[in-house]
């Protein structure tokens, strides 16, 4: 076995391992697609835009993605608190491909949660307008799980504790979440939240994502596509800058 | 006199104000059992990191098995197997399973790997658990774990950080003939700490003693009684190091402490 397998190895069996981590994850997503999707439902189609659940979906497995993958770099956070960061390290490996094996770990598990809740959506009553373009919402899906995973992997390797990670999550993740076009319409949002919308990453995701399952685009698939690809590229460097700076 | 294996020349390790090293410099011949000795906070383990390639030295030059450690840390790191003084284990996974990353970390090939680790695990009596999660292990346990795992890849170098910390004595003893054996047979070099002093005496063959980030004295056992006048090594090191208990300040001063003490400062 290849080191890079044995590390997305270990973060498969610590995922399958603990249960509570599983549902833990979807938990949330699940209370948005329920509480908003339904509660709001009624209201949203009075203003005449049609159904919200449909609306919804697309950001929320953003969500998903979002949140369970960034977490994931609290891995890197336990791993160096409870000391097994350094037996990786000082192993005589580059430490690009223990960040890879463990990132692609981590994408991987986000993945699987986001598909998850895109599966529950669909028992719930959502359908996409067109099956065909299914594999392309896959990819989207595949390419943001690797952004954020990597993104989480750079957090966690600049703060030096659970509490900055919590900070972390407060100051940026629930932002990033809510000032995107994950939850409303940019359409007729007021010009602030729009212009914040407009420069963040998340709302191009969903966007590309309701491209592909509702066929409704605010941006248009080619922008959204060229903002994804940037961001992963920056996401990668960014991520593997900080892991090489990591001082244990 | 031949190549040393591990030579350090005038390291420096600073945080801010703070010097963990001062200037230490040391030669290590291959195959010998080597005894880094020091009061908590003296700088033994920031030396060990920055061996290990886990720490930069601010100044200063480390040479182990030929190979620049800050230079071509790659190279460095195929030489040397550690046991960390803070356990290292992962608690999720099996002792196996441990054992199986470490392996495939190191490059240990598959065909010996599976035999290997079967009579490691037989040697520090963990076999029949291997397939317990490591979360349910006792402290011992771990720390057996652990010593097996650095044993895994037939290091050249083989560093133990008070190996035998919380051990009870079954397995000290255990520890140090297969570690004598490993030296004599294989003739692997090691380098270790302990706060026992009757292990150094006894195990080691050349000790340095290190306090307040300089090497106060070094030599064989014999060597530095006969220096300071004293009958034991316990006595030796009592006379070189003072009698004074360090405080929680100067435990403070190791290593990782310093650091994120400095780096708090710096915050602030």
């Amino acid at each position: 076995m290849d080191v890079m397998q044995i590390l997305w190895l270990r973060q498969m069996k610590r995922y399958v391992r603990s249960k509570s981590r599983v549902f833990g994850a979807i938990g949330q997503p699940l209370l948005f697609l329920l509480a908003l999707g339904y509660g709001l439902g009624s209201v949203y189609k009075r203003a005449g835009q049609g159904d919200y659940l449909q609306f919804l979906v697309p950001g929320i497995i953003v969500q998903t993605l979002l949140f369970s993958g960034v977490f994931w770099g609290i891995q890197i956070l336990f791993d160096k608190r409870f000391g097994f960061l350094k037996e990786m390290l000082v192993a005589p490996v580059s430490r690009l491909r223990i960040l890879m094996g463990n990132a692609l770990g981590g994408a991987t598990i986000s993945l699987f949660q986001a598909i998850l809740v895109f599966t529950i959506s669909f028992i719930l009553g959502f359908r996409p307008v067109d099956w065909s373009m299914l594999p392309l919402a896959f990819l989207i899906m595949i390419v943001l799980s690797l952004i954020l995973t990597s993104f989480g992997a750079g957090i966690a390797s600049m703060v030096e504790d659970f509490q900055g990670f919590q900070a972390i999550n407060n100051f940026l993740i629930f932002p990033l979440f809510f000032l995107s076009s994950a939850l409303y319409p940019l359409t007729n949002a007021p010009e602030l939240l729009r212009w914040l919308a407009s420069i963040n990453p998340i709302s191009y995701a969903v966007d590309a994502l309701r491209y592909t399952l509702i066929n409704q685009s605010h941006f248009g698939i080619t922008k959204d596509l060229v903002v994804l690809t940037i961001s992963l590229i920056a996401a990668i460097i960014f991520a593997v800058n900080r892991f090489n700076r990591l001082q244990v | 006199m031949t190549e040393p294996i591990i030579q350090a020349e005038e390291v420096v390790k600073t945080y801010g104000e703070i010097k963990a090293v001062d200037g230490i410099s040391f030669k290590v011949q291959p195959g010998e059992i080597f005894a880094f000795l020091g009061p908590n906070g003296a700088g033994k383990s920031t030396t060990i990191s920055m061996l290990t390639t886990m720490l930069r030295p601010t100044s200063g030059k480390l040479i182990m098995n030929g190979y620049d450690v800050t230079k071509e840390p790659a190279s460095a790191r195929k030489s040397f197997g550690i046991v960390f003084q803070d356990p290292a284990v992962e608690e999720e996974l099996t002792a196996y399973e441990n054992m199986e990353l470490h392996g495939i970390l190191y490059g240990v090939g598959n065909k010996g790997l599976r035999k290997r680790i079967e009579e490691l695990l037989k040697l520090v009596d963990l076999w029949e658990r291997k397939d317990s999660m490591v979360k349910t292990y006792s402290g011992g346990m771990r720390r057996r774990l652990e010593i097996a795992r650095g044993l895994l890849h037939h290091p050249k170098i083989l560093f133990l950080d008070e190996p035998t910390l919380g051990l009870d004595t079954q397995t000290r003893n255990l520890l140090w003939d297969y570690v004598k054996k490993l030296s004599k047979g294989e003739g692997m070099t090691i380098f270790f700490t302990t706060h026992y002093l009757d292990e150094a005496e006894e195990v080691a063959e050349r000790i340095a003693i290190i306090d307040h980030g300089k090497i106060v004295a070094s030599g064989t056992s014999k060597e530095l009684t006969k220096q300071t006048g004293t009958k034991t090594l316990e006595e030796a090191y009592l006379e070189l190091t003072g009698r004074t208990v360090r405080d929680e300040t100067s435990k403070s001063n190791d290593g990782l402490n310093v650091r994120r003490a400095a780096r708090m400062g710096r915050l602030r």
